[in-house]
């Protein structure tokens, strides 16, 4: 019953103090709030993000939602026609881009080049793919930097990705090395399977995803024929599943159907690499440490705003005191005006996060080295950070005001120390 | 109705020692209006502190309707305060942030009446002293003598035990001191218990008892 009373007469003069508060201190208290509450969702938030992003392009720009890859034993995938085949008859797969796969070596300025001068060669994969069907599923079309994308009856035409040119990526060590002075429009050399061949650059692929940017892509045909692959057999086949489709079913089922024997089976998640998982793990803990640090700033800023605040009107809590008016109460009317400062920063906050920075990262991801970086705000932590940040703010308010209650009645109806 | 034996308070400041009442021993009956005088840091109002339990004293004893308020704890004392006394400070000691009905009701609500009813009897207290008018106004759109109006509305509302004022006329001009003394003497005439600490002696010759202090001691006791 008391602490009903408690409450009931500290909301009451709570209302009243915030009402009559300067605008403009409220406005700087409910602003850093709103600081505090962005530094404990979007600092962490764009750490994972920048992974997320990694992994998202992972996901859209090579494996697709399925992966089926060659098992370690063999270079391509035994009996892909029927796999193909098996996939095309589920329902839940929409599109299906069977790829060549094969290592091979990439030449530039072979023509110029002097004896004495050292060879301008790079390793590439050489990935041989039905231009529309790859299109349809990683959209590489879109990604393309320089020159055109590759049409199904392109012949003798390459597109490169980013990091087999010297001038996207100028970087140079013994077991790795770019072309130099390779651009739209170059023949280079590209020697595969012990077969050379000169081939024109029709585009330059930019993409964040490794694997991406390090191949050499081809029309199907004439990378099959390269590396006598007259069976059809392929290296690797990205399956793109319709809207709301059930990913580990399908691979369930095609485990089921004895796809497993030939291939490795993998979904987005199983096939992302392990340096991701571990990235993300340790990004995650990084976000928190961050924001236990944000959480604290915000603490010791509550204190000190509360605590100034009960200290210049010690005369009145004295007062209060002093008309019979339970040090409870007083205390409640902190802890309610802390409660105000911390809902109305974390609701502000809120609409910040989800009406303005998740789309708006979505839309412009931040162009990371590594990754298109987006925010990631899931809507459980976010609450769980706001009940963090609530109750850390409550205690806050609650420690001065308790401090300043329990001082002598007089002594703070006098102003005497 | 209070009963003060011996009382003695002492204030420290570090060595120093400053005894500023010496053993002070007073009784006030129910409906007494007693006035206490004294110049300036002869212990007037730190007597009327001790005995309206805003204070600890150092030793010696208050009787207020039997309660021994040197057993009190901090709680118990607002407590008693709350239910018992109403007070009236030179500085009127109202809440900016609330309007002069809000000043008054608070009390009220912490006694725990229900809302209508705690209203109802804040406004008859304005009203009683002259204030119907003023109801939603702040203490600072207010002049001196109409927040101490407010501030003896706030005392008187709960219909206390004691009313203790302290020097209620002190920042205010003949008018409204008058203003303020009628008020007094007309709830000394409905039977109000009030200690009222004063310098002015015409306000002074309005209680039934002029108590004077000098260095910590009462050294006169006058009937008016």
């Amino acid at each position: 019953m008391n602490f009903f009373l408690n409450a009931k007469i500290g909301f009451f003069l709570a209302i009243r103090q915030i009402r009559k508060a300067s605008f403009w201190t409220t406005g700087l208290i409910v602003f850093v709030m709103i600081m505090t509450f962005l530094n404990l969702v979007v600092v962490s938030g764009i750490l994972v993000g920048l992974i997320e992003g990694s992994i998202a392009a992972w996901h859209n720009q090579y494996t697709s939602d399925i992966m089926i890859s060659n098992l370690e034993t063999k270079d391509y995938i035994e009996d892909s026609p029927n796999i193909i085949a098996i996939l095309k008859t589920l329902p839940e797969v929409q599109y299906v881009s069977p790829r060549f796969a094969k290592g091979g070596t990439l030449e530039a300025n072979y023509r110029t080049k002097k004896e004495t001068d050292k060879p301008n060669i790079a390793s590439a994969q050489i990935i041989g793919i039905n231009p529309e069907a790859e299109d349809q599923i990683t959209g590489l079309s879109h990604h393309i930097a320089e020159g055109e994308y590759l049409t199904p009856t392109d012949y003798d035409k390459v597109i490169l990705g980013q990091f087999l040119l010297a001038q996207y990526l100028p970087v140079e060590s013994p077991g790795f090395t770019t072309l130099k002075d390779v651009g739209v429009g170059t023949k280079i050399r590209m020697k595969v399977n012990g077969i050379s061949r000169e081939v024109v650059v029709k585009g330059i692929l930019k993409s964040k995803v490794d694997n991406v940017s390090m191949g050499m892509y081809m029309v199907d045909s004439q990378v099959r024929e390269l590396i006598s692959r007259q069976d059809n057999n392929v290296s690797q086949i990205a399956v793109k599943l319709k809207d709301g489709a059930d990913v580990a079913a399908v691979k369930n089922q095609l485990l089921l159907r004895g796809v497993g024997k030939n291939a490795k089976v993998q979904t987005y998640i199983d096939a992302q690499p392990k340096f991701l998982k571990d990235i993300i793990a340790t990004f995650a803990m990084l976000g928190n440490a961050i924001s236990s640090i944000g959480l604290i700033v915000a603490s010791v800023t509550i204190f000190i705003v509360i605590f100034i605040n009960a200290l210049t009107r010690r005369k009145f809590i004295g007062i209060l005191k002093g008309i019979g008016i339970n040090g409870k109460v007083i205390e409640m009317s902190y802890i309610f005006q802390s409660m105000f400062y911390a809902v109305l920063g974390s609701g502000v906050g809120l609409l910040v996060v989800y009406f303005v920075l998740v789309p708006l990262f979505l839309t412009y991801p931040i162009d990371f080295p590594f990754s298109d970086g987006i925010l990631v705000a899931p809507l459980g932590e976010t609450f769980i950070r706001v009940g963090l940040l609530i109750f850390t703010t409550l205690i806050a308010g609650y420690i001065p005001a308790r401090m300043i209650v329990r001082k002598n009645t007089l002594d703070s109806i006098l102003g005497r120390k | 109705m209070i009963e003060v034996k011996n009382l003695v308070k002492t204030f420290r400041d570090g060595e120093a020692e400053t005894k500023v009442l010496k053993g002070i021993d007073l009784r006030v009956h129910e409906g007494e209006f007693i006035a206490i005088m004294g110049r300036s840091g002869a212990g007037k109002s730190t007597l009327l502190y001790q005995m309206s339990l805003l204070d600890d004293p150092t030793s010696g004893e208050i009787i207020i309707n039997g309660h021994n308020a040197h057993v009190m704890k901090s709680e118990e004392k607002t407590s008693f305060r709350l239910l018992n006394c109403g007070y009236v400070f030179q500085d009127y000691a109202l809440l900016p942030e609330l309007t002069s009905l809000e000043n008054v009701v608070l009390p009220l609500l912490m006694q725990n009446l229900n809302k209508k009813e705690a209203y109802q009897k804040a406004k008859e207290a304005l009203v009683k002293v002259n204030l119907s008018h003023r109801f939603d106004n702040l203490p600072s759109h207010l002049s001196g003598g109409e927040q101490q109006r407010v501030s003896i509305a706030r005392a008187i509302s709960s219909h206390p035990k004691i009313l203790f004022a302290d020097e209620p006329t002190a920042n205010l001009d003949n008018e409204s001191s008058s203003v303020i003394m009628d008020i007094f003497k007309e709830l000394h005439k409905e039977g109000q218990t009030i200690i009222m600490v004063t310098h002015e002696q015409q306000y002074a010759e309005l209680a039934q008892k002029i108590i004077k202090i000098d260095d910590g001691k009462i050294i006169s006791v006058t009937k008016v």
